[in-house]
């Protein structure tokens, strides 16, 4: 009787603030890390877990618009796109301080054109989203391979100072990304833009009935997607010294992975920004909690899929729709 | 109306034999002597894993699933067959009909609590390649003789791969698409509601069509160490986006049951040649997986303008 009506509590709750879970997860991660670390080291726990979580939620934010736009809608150029946009912001900016907002603009405005003609695709074609991502993935990795072949440029100090730097303890980077979540949650939940894509999410044809510019809106998601991804590549890019062809990688796995734990329904319609945050902490201290257990990498990684397959398998199927 | 060459249904099923003949034909002529025995088994060898890797993928997509972990799941396949079925062979066949229970298994579950197969399969990803570092920490392993054996195997006239190709897309063909087993799960794909109230259960046909993807997955993996004769964790990571790219690029919808076994094989064999074709044109092979891209796009744009006309015909 108790078990029945805490489930039905549990399930009100995940209804109600899907986010909560993603950060209780991650607490309690961190609980268990910091009782390995015999309770000390917090402060650089915290500080690594603000700084990496703070590029899994730049791409994440990105994925989750697209996702919200209903089932079927993922993007999977994210990777090769984080790839050439770290690319192309290094060389642009050469290393000097001046050329900082130039390179940053030519990396987003390679985003932005990645994004069009992921749509372009989608819209011509009408082919699946994730067909489409696919395939200008394809192209888009061959441009980074030919693009940065060989190429190893440091980034400007002071750019590198932001990926890196710290105001009171806090990184600079995870304040730049948390503000940039604030204003993308409003976007999401107060803004005309946001409510369409959550409404297109729910009942394309409804949404397209009741006025909404299914395709206009469509185009912005896919844009924003590849904007945020490039975004993440400058970041990452100065974070580490300079652009590599493979730093993208592991991105599309985390972009996905970081939206679903967050409590973002992958049918569409109902999604939320903070969740993203807490997924993005807890995937990066279920790491540092595995390092500090002393488990190899191949445990490491076996753990991690286990808990992303759990993770889904209690949130459960969210049927499409209200429901 | 006569069914003429512009009929859309067979010009949608022409699409993936005839870029694969415009390919192979562009590869004979910038390079004639591929046209023989010997060019053929060294273009084609490297792809038979890969069109059984599309087979699998393709299971998966009739019941609108996708399945992001193929890649890893052939590399961990790999990494069994060049450790334990080569020194222990029980445990290595234990081990490999293991691994298409896990997949069963994977079926019932995502139909059960109703999940998107794509997170769960990227979940499971993480688990395939986890398990092939544990098994295989670095590159090495030995495949079994027989097996080496049976796939550096001389036929006479025709390569081992061309014929295998064909075996497995006549098989595949005639058990899902002529059979009445076939329809049905098919059908799950197409209209579960209708196949479930006509009294079969959808639990089976996932689980069925997840431990095929299993099966081919496994044979898959087998061939490639045969082909390579040894295996690293990360061999057949590519798979994953081959795969889906072959099932779509041979005629495959990506919802509906609607799929094509022959076109599945023919997509996954073009995209292997489109390397051969670049490297006989001296073109950097840093380019191949952007001419993968555009072929892809130009396959769907071509089958778009079909789908068109199709519907002005309509």
């Amino acid at each position: 009787m108790t078990t029945k009506r805490s489930a039905a509590g549990l399930a009100g709750l995940a209804r109600s603030a899907p986010w909560l879970f993603s950060f209780v997860g991650a607490l309690v991660i961190f609980a268990v890390t910091l009782a390995a670390n015999n309770w000390s080291g917090a402060g650089q726990i915290i500080t690594a877990a603000l700084s990496f979580g703070a590029f899994y939620a730049i791409v994440g934010i990105g994925q989750m618009f697209v996702i919200t736009t209903g089932p079927g809608n993922i993007d999977l150029s994210v990777p090769a796109t984080i790839a050439l946009a770290g690319a192309i912001a290094m060389t642009t900016m050469g290393g000097s301080d001046a050329m900082i907002l130039p390179g940053l603009a030519a990396a987003i405005a390679a985003g932005f054109l990645i994004g069009s003609f992921n749509y372009l695709l989608i819209w011509l074609l009408r082919i699946p989203p994730i067909i489409a991502t696919l395939s200008s993935s394809f192209i888009v990795q061959s441009l980074a391979i030919v693009y940065g072949r060989g190429l190893r440029i440091a980034p400007p100090p002071f750019l590198a100072e932001i990926a890196t730097g710290r105001v009171l303890g806090v990184p600079i980077l995870a304040i730049v990304t948390i503000l940039l979540a604030v204003v993308m949650a409003v976007v999401l939940h107060r803004s005309v833009y946001g409510r369409s894509v959550t409404a297109i999410g729910q009942n394309i044809n409804a949404a397209d009935l009741a006025g909404v510019r299914v395709g206009t809106m469509r185009f912005a998601t896919y844009a924003l997607s590849a904007c945020f991804a490039a975004f993440c590549g400058v970041m990452l890019a100065a974070f580490s010294g300079g652009a590599s062809l493979n730093m993208g990688e592991e991105y599309l796995l985390a972009s996905i992975a970081v939206v679903v734990i967050g409590g973002t329904s992958v049918a569409g319609g109902f999604s939320n920004v903070s969740g993203i945050w807490g997924a993005a902490l807890f995937l990066y201290l279920l790491i540092t909690m595995l390092n500090t257990l002393g488990v190899g990498a191949g445990l490491r990684q076996i753990f991690t899929g286990v808990i992303i397959v759990a993770v889904i398998t209690l949130a459960g199927g969210r049927k499409k729709g209200r429901g | 109306m006569p069914r003429t060459i512009l009929d859309p249904k067979i010009l949608r099923s022409l699409v993936p034999a005839l870029s694969f003949a415009v390919l192979l034909g562009a590869i004979f002529y910038v390079q004639p002597r591929t046209m023989s025995y010997f060019g053929l088994n060294l273009m084609l060898n490297l792809a038979l894993p890969i069109a059984f890797a599309t087979i699998a993928q393709m299971f998966i997509l009739t019941v609108n699933d996708l399945d992001l972990s193929i890649g890893s799941f052939v590399s961990l396949v790999a990494c069994i067959t060049a450790t334990w079925l080569n020194e222990a062979p029980l445990l290595g066949v234990v081990a490999l009909l293991g691994c298409i229970a896990a997949y069963a298994a994977l079926g019932a579950l995502i139909h059960l609590r109703n999940l998107p197969s794509i997170v769960v399969t990227l979940g499971m990803s993480f688990v395939w390649s986890g398990c092939a570092i544990l098994l295989l920490p670095s590159p090495g392993g030995s495949a079994p003789d027989w097996l080496s054996g049976l796939v550096k195997f001389r036929m006479p006239f025709i390569p081992f791969s061309i014929l295998a190709s064909l075996i497995l897309g006549l098989i595949v063909h005639f058990a899902l698409m002529r059979s009445a087993t076939g329809a049905v799960l098919r059908g799950s794909g197409g209209n579960p509601q209708a196949v479930e109230r006509a009294g079969w259960s959808l639990l089976k046909t996932k689980v069925t069509m997840y431990a095929l993807a299993g099966f081919f997955g496994v044979m898959s993996g087998m061939i490639l160490v045969g082909t390579t004769t040894s295996a690293d964790a990360n061999i057949a990571l590519r798979y994953t986006l081959f795969s889906i790219a072959g099932v779509i690029l041979g005629g495959g919808e990506f919802t509906g049951g609607r799929v094509s076994p022959i076109g599945a094989i023919l997509g996954a064999l073009t995209l292997a040649l489109v390397g051969s074709l670049l490297s006989f044109l001296r073109i950097s092979p840093e380019w191949q997986i952007g001419a993968q891209g555009i072929i892809l796009i130009v396959v769907l744009a071509l089958r778009s303008l079909v789908n068109r006309l199709e519907e002005r015909q309509a």
